[in-house]
């Protein structure tokens, strides 16, 4: 069968925040750019987003800039964060988030008529660029739109609306070629009727998103298998971090059918509170020894905080993710929580009924409408559900390239922005800040290339036969398989992490590789999910084999990633990187990596007594000397 | 290996569902208690145009006011004693006003909704086939005219005018009537009803791009939204209080109605 | 608490299919598109559905339950009698690719034809000040998720695939009136709205907004203001009679 082929100097995997405006950029720089997309255009998993984009414009609290927002970014990564990134992404936010609103994005607005900014966890000032709680709805439309103004451009340029920007809507690849050591390009299928189709590029830049899908409680869609993470392992690229799994505080805990679809941290923001099963506020006894001064103890003076925030601390309901996750699992655990497994979540009380229909509309109506639950009037029950992957792609800060020449990584799928625990609010910014530094890296690198790498056909066939496979076979259904791999993450890999539960995780997932090797696809090429689900099992399985690798390796607790039996944060760690590679015998190996030290312009942002909850007697050492010059 | 990779000619296909519509619920009340009514109306509404009894001081039927011909309306209908239609003129006084207030409820957007699925079938119901073989909607001749709506409506503002005056003549002439407190109440709905109109949501505000450039202007908008979001129970109340106060009236015009305080 | 539901669901590929009967399990809370996923997993693995984020926030499980367009993960089940037959079918308006997958690509086509935002050339990002009354009317319409049931309800071109290329449907005329309310957006766009778009085949029969989602009132809000603004523009029998005799055309006022 002939296969069909596309020529292209950069194609984007991957049509969400990031791959979006990786796209646009390469366009925007005259390389004929193409989007593939698993999902219709505009269905990404963005979409998701509710709580808003941080960027320190400083509209609502002038004291904002991007030394605040840069330290509370390390301070929420747990100083693990690439700092690099986290400063560019820091002082970049604000001109993408502006550049939004030239495209056409309509957020809401401050009484001087500037783009409004609200509170979020972690955060000093209020920094979050939304609109009401649908935030990721208007960037992705916003971005949409502007892929479509582009090609409209092109339409009244070229005569070919598609000349220069394409979009491959309903489509997955399947495997990375490459060169010699370089990307030539990628192999996929339609989801709509089988046929391969081959990109043929030098660049490719990878924007797939995260792997919630490896998990049974997530907030993530179908899409999240790991693509991309898979696709570059297998390429030869490095992942970092991937110990690190934000598990959201706040997802739906019933009915089961939504389990895990999120509950937007601005229902706190805007003044929800988290209660137990005895009606306490449970939260003021989870605040850690480094937030202590930065958090209220009293009810009384976390609720002045809502009107007050210059004189008041904030409530512990805003405290960063993970702590609210645990401090949540924790009492759950000790028999505390609600009927259905959760804590309640009140805004009911809080807010009177109008108020919170306007402020959260979209909570409002997900409630109503999935568990007939009217949060006006009654508390939502809530509990941690897999939300975000801090590790990725091991990527260049200021380009996103990875270890592969011609391959790039942004968003989700790349790692070292946000340390062991991302802020909200960071990703819809990260995906701008680093989408757009993606799409401007390749084409740089695409325009210092003295020859385009060409595409093994080898490698190809071998790509063909790899996805013909599941149909070939009449094997086991690969949603038992799925299913199985998703509870050993759960329950085994989850929150809380032990030493055995990992180890007993690693070889059930070796014993589920040998089986997804032989699922079979019943039925035709034809939009058929079952064969879909059985190529996409790869990438689950190899993405899963990197988590439990490298938490099992880190002996500690930092962010996103909690030892039952190494409880504490280890300065000494806090050095080490974990970078997951893929074996010739395709199976991961995991090696330590030395985190670089911080720019010295960087470090003296922070206070020494800061510092030293983080950093080793060494480390500090070196930071008196800078201080002392 | 089982491949039928479809040919694109087959996938340009729509699912081939011989069923007019899957729905399970009574779709078909809506259009036919539409179409009931409608009909009622409009046969209540020919009969009135024809009926002389339209005046019995100090109460006007709506449907002949204001009247303005000199041989049929006597010298009290007159508003403020205008009659410009010479004694030439014979034919019913309501000819000669009605098609303001008829064309004002032909176009309103309530309206054209109800009657393109209550009468047309076009469609019948959401996601219910409708029967013609061709469409081309408000798009030519002649239901482009629908775009006057607007002017019907300054029209209506007028008749809506005429008619609080005709209940405020009632109240001064029989505070006690029965007929008094119709003719109001009629006289409320109507132009509720009127204000209520999406070419009034238009005018007031609504086509301008800067709201916080014209305070006032917006704050009518927002009053008029109010009311716009209740235009079909507007449009179907008054339509009730206009035709039972005009019936009502005829009624004791004609003495059938004679109690003291009728 | 689970009971058996009794589902009838449309197979085929192409346009060619028919109503296939399952019986399937179904439990507390479930809605239809859990549902189908239930038949993917334990009768009909191949069998053919779009989906993404199960929160009625992507708008791709749109499909027609009882005949109504539906999003299926906002669908729930105890809406339903237990002994009722469920019926499920693909969007009408729009070519089968498989089972309940329908062919959008109507929709980014026409979202192609409309033009984009068109900022005037003299604010610079981070310079634009708009008051929150002044965006809200257009932020409603960007509630949308696009999940099409508008443009597949719309009887102009379920009923009338002939009036396909003369009519953006309800999503795209929306576009346009978000645009054209846009407190800076400087292109015209009420001739085209009716030239090109077709706003004029609306009869405002709302089902749009019936079937909306997101509740957008799409029918008040965005295309009868939207047929105002055309009628401003042309339908002004005063503007009309001018131009007529002083033979003016001035068309872009």
């Amino acid at each position: 069968m002939e296969i069909e082929r596309h020529e292209y100097d950069v194609v984007v995997i991957g049509a969400g925040g990031a791959g979006l405006r990786a796209a646009i950029e390469a366009r925007q720089q005259g390389k004929r750019t193409a989007i593939i997309c698993k999902s219709l255009f505009g269905k990404a998993h963005t979409v998701m987003a509710e709580g808003g984009a941080a960027a320190a414009m400083g509209n609502v609290n002038s004291d904002d800039n991007w030394m605040v927002h840069f330290r509370d970014t390390m301070r929420g990564g747990k100083f693990l964060n690439n700092w690099r990134m986290a400063e560019l992404h820091a002082k970049e936010a604000p001109d993408r988030v502006w550049e939004l609103e030239a495209w056409g994005a309509l957020f809401d607005r401050t009484k001087d008529g500037k783009i409004s900014q609200r509170n979020f966890g972690g955060h000093e000032y209020p920094r979050l660029a939304h609109v009401g709680d649908r935030t990721g709805l208007e960037m992705i439309r916003t971005l949409q739109q502007r892929v479509v103004a582009l090609q409209q451009e092109d339409e009244r340029r070229h005569g070919d609306a598609e000349a220069y920007i394409k979009v491959f809507a309903e489509c997955t690849v399947t495997r990375l070629l490459k060169d010699g050591d370089a990307v030539s390009g990628a192999f996929g299928y339609w989801r709509e009727n089988g046929r391969f189709v081959l990109f043929d590029a030098p660049a490719v830049v990878l924007a797939t998103g995260g792997i919630g899908k490896s998990y049974v409680v997530t907030s993530n869609s179908w899409e999240y298998t790991g693509d991309g993470h898979a696709l570059a392992l297998l390429a030869g690229a490095k992942l970092i971090n991937m110990e690190f799994i934000q598990f959201h505080p706040t997802g739906m805990v019933w009915p089961p059918s939504v389990r895990g679809i999120l509950v937007t941290e601005s229902v706190r923001g805007d003044g929800g509170v988290l209660k137990n099963s005895e009606g306490r506020r449970f939260m003021f006894d989870y605040i850690p020894e480094v937030f202590k001064d930065k958090y209220a103890t009293t009810e009384e003076e976390a609720d002045r905080w809502y009107t007050d925030q210059a004189g008041n601390r904030r409530p512990p309901e805003l405290l960063p993710r993970d702590e609210v996750a645990r401090a949540i699992n924790s009492e759950v655990k000790a028999g505390r929580g609600s009927p259905q497994g959760g804590v309640f979540l009140d805004v009911s009380s809080r807010l009177p009924a109008a108020e919170i229909t306007r402020r959260l509309p979209s909570m409002y109506h997900q409630f109503k409408e999935l568990a007939d639950v009217d949060i006006t009037k009654e508390p939502m029950q809530v509990g941690p559900t897999c939300h975000y992957i801090m590790g990725g792609v091991e990527v260049d800060a200021d380009t996103g390239a990875a270890s592969v020449p011609g391959l790039f990584a942004a968003g989700e799928v790349s790692g070292g922005m946000h340390g062991s625990n991302r802020l909200g609010g960071n990703s819809l910014s990260d995906l701008l800040v680093f989408g757009r530094r993606a799409g401007a890296g390749a084409a740089a690198y695409v325009d210092g290339l003295r020859a385009r790498p060409k595409v093994a056909e080898d490698a190809v066939e071998a790509a063909k036969a790899e996805a013909l496979a599941p149909l070939e076979r009449s094997g086991e259904n690969p949603y038992v398989v799925h299913q199985e791999l998703q509870r050993t993450m759960n329950e085994l890999v989850g929150i809380i992490r032990r030493s055995e539960e990992i180890t007993e995780a690693l070889e059930a997932v070796g014993k589920l590789k040998e089986r997804a090797e032989h699922v079979g696809a019943t039925g035709s090429r034809i939009y058929n999910p079952g064969w879909h689900l059985s190529l996409d099992l790869r990438n689950m399985l190899l993405v899963s084999e990197c988590v439990a690798k490298a938490a099992l390796l880190r002996e500690e607790s930092r962010g996103g990633h909690t030892r039952d039996d190494f409880p504490g944060m280890s300065p000494e760690w806090r050095r080490r990187l974990l970078s997951c590679a893929l074996g010739p015998d395709g199976s991961v190996t995991v090696e330590e990596e030395v985190q670089p030290s911080m720019r010295g312009d960087l470090i003296r942002l922070f206070e020494r007594d800061e510092l030293k909850k983080y950093m080793t007697d060494e480390e500090l050492a070196d930071f008196d000397a800078l201080v002392k010059e | 290996m089982t491949q039928t990779t479809a040919e694109n000619t087959a996938r340009r296909q729509r699912a081939q569902i011989k069923e007019r519509t899957l729905r399970t619920d009574q779709w078909w009340r809506y259009p036919l208690v539409t179409f009931i009514i409608f009909m009622a109306f409009l046969i209540y509404a020919t009969w009135a145009i024809f009926d002389k009894s339209f005046f019995v001081s100090p109460y006007h039927a709506p449907f002949a006011s204001p009247c303005l011909a000199q041989a049929t309306c006597p010298e009290e209908a007159r508003l403020f004693g205008f009659a410009p239609f010479g004694d030439w003129y014979t034919l019913p006084p309501g000819l000669l006003i009605l098609g303001l207030p008829a064309g004002f409820r032909f176009t309103c957007y309530y309206y054209r909704k109800a009657y393109y699925r209550g009468f047309w079938l076009s469609p019948p119901a959401c996601a219910v086939g409708e029967p013609h073989r061709r469409y081309t909607g408000e798009s030519r001749f002649p239901l482009i005219l629908q775009n006057i709506h607007r002017y019907f409506f300054y029209a209506a503002i007028v008749i809506g005018l005429i008619l609080a005056i005709d209940a405020v003549k009632a109240l001064i002439g029989k505070p006690d009537g029965l007929g008094t407190w119709i003719l109001i109440i009629n006289a409320v709905f109507i132009n509720l009803y009127t204000l209520s109109c999406h070419s009034c949501r238009h005018i007031t505000a609504g086509r301008l791009n800067h709201f916080s450039r014209h305070p006032v202007r917006y704050r009518a908008w927002g009053f008029v939204s109010k009311l716009n979001a209740k235009h079909q129970e507007l449009a179907l109340i008054s339509m009730f209080t206009v035709m039972g106060a005009d019936l009502y009236v005829r009624l004791v015009a004609k003495g059938i109605i004679n109690f003291p305080f009728a | 608490m689970s009971y058996k539901a009794k589902f009838r669901v449309w197979r085929g590929e192409g346009g060619e299919g028919r109503l296939e009967d399952f019986t399937v399990e179904v439990n507390d809370g479930e809605v239809v598109l859990d549902i189908i996923h239930r038949l993917q997993a334990t009768q009909a693995p191949d069998l053919a559905v779009r989906w993404n984020c199960k929160a009625g926030k992507c708008g791709s499980c749109s499909m027609e339950i009882n005949g109504k367009p539906r999003l299926g993960c906002m669908t729930r089940m105890s809406t339903f009698a237990e002994d009722e037959t469920i019926t499920v079918t693909p969007m009408r308006a729009f070519p089968v690719i498989k089972d309940l997958v329908t062919d959008v690509s109507f929709n980014y086509q026409k979202a192609r034809e409309i033009p984009s935002f068109t900022p005037p050339s003299d604010v610079k990002p981070g310079e634009y000040r708009m008051q929150q009354i002044d965006v809200e009317r257009s932020q409603e319409f960007r509630k949308c998720i696009e999940c099409f049931m508008c443009n597949n309800v719309c009887h102009v071109i379920r009923d009338h695939e002939e009036n396909k290329p003369a009519f953006a449907g309800p999503r795209f005329l929306m576009r346009i009136a978000e645009l054209d309310m846009h407190p800076y957006d400087v292109a015209d766009r009420k001739d085209a709205a009716q030239e090109e778009h077709g706003l004029g085949y609306c009869n405002i029969t709302k089902c749009c907004t019936e079937v909306c989602p997101e509740h957008i009132k799409i029918t008040d809000n965005a295309l009868i203001p939207m047929k105002e603004r055309v009628v401003d523009r042309r339908y002004d029998p005063l503007v009309w009679l001018g131009n007529k005799i002083f033979r003016r055309s001035d068309a872009k006022r």
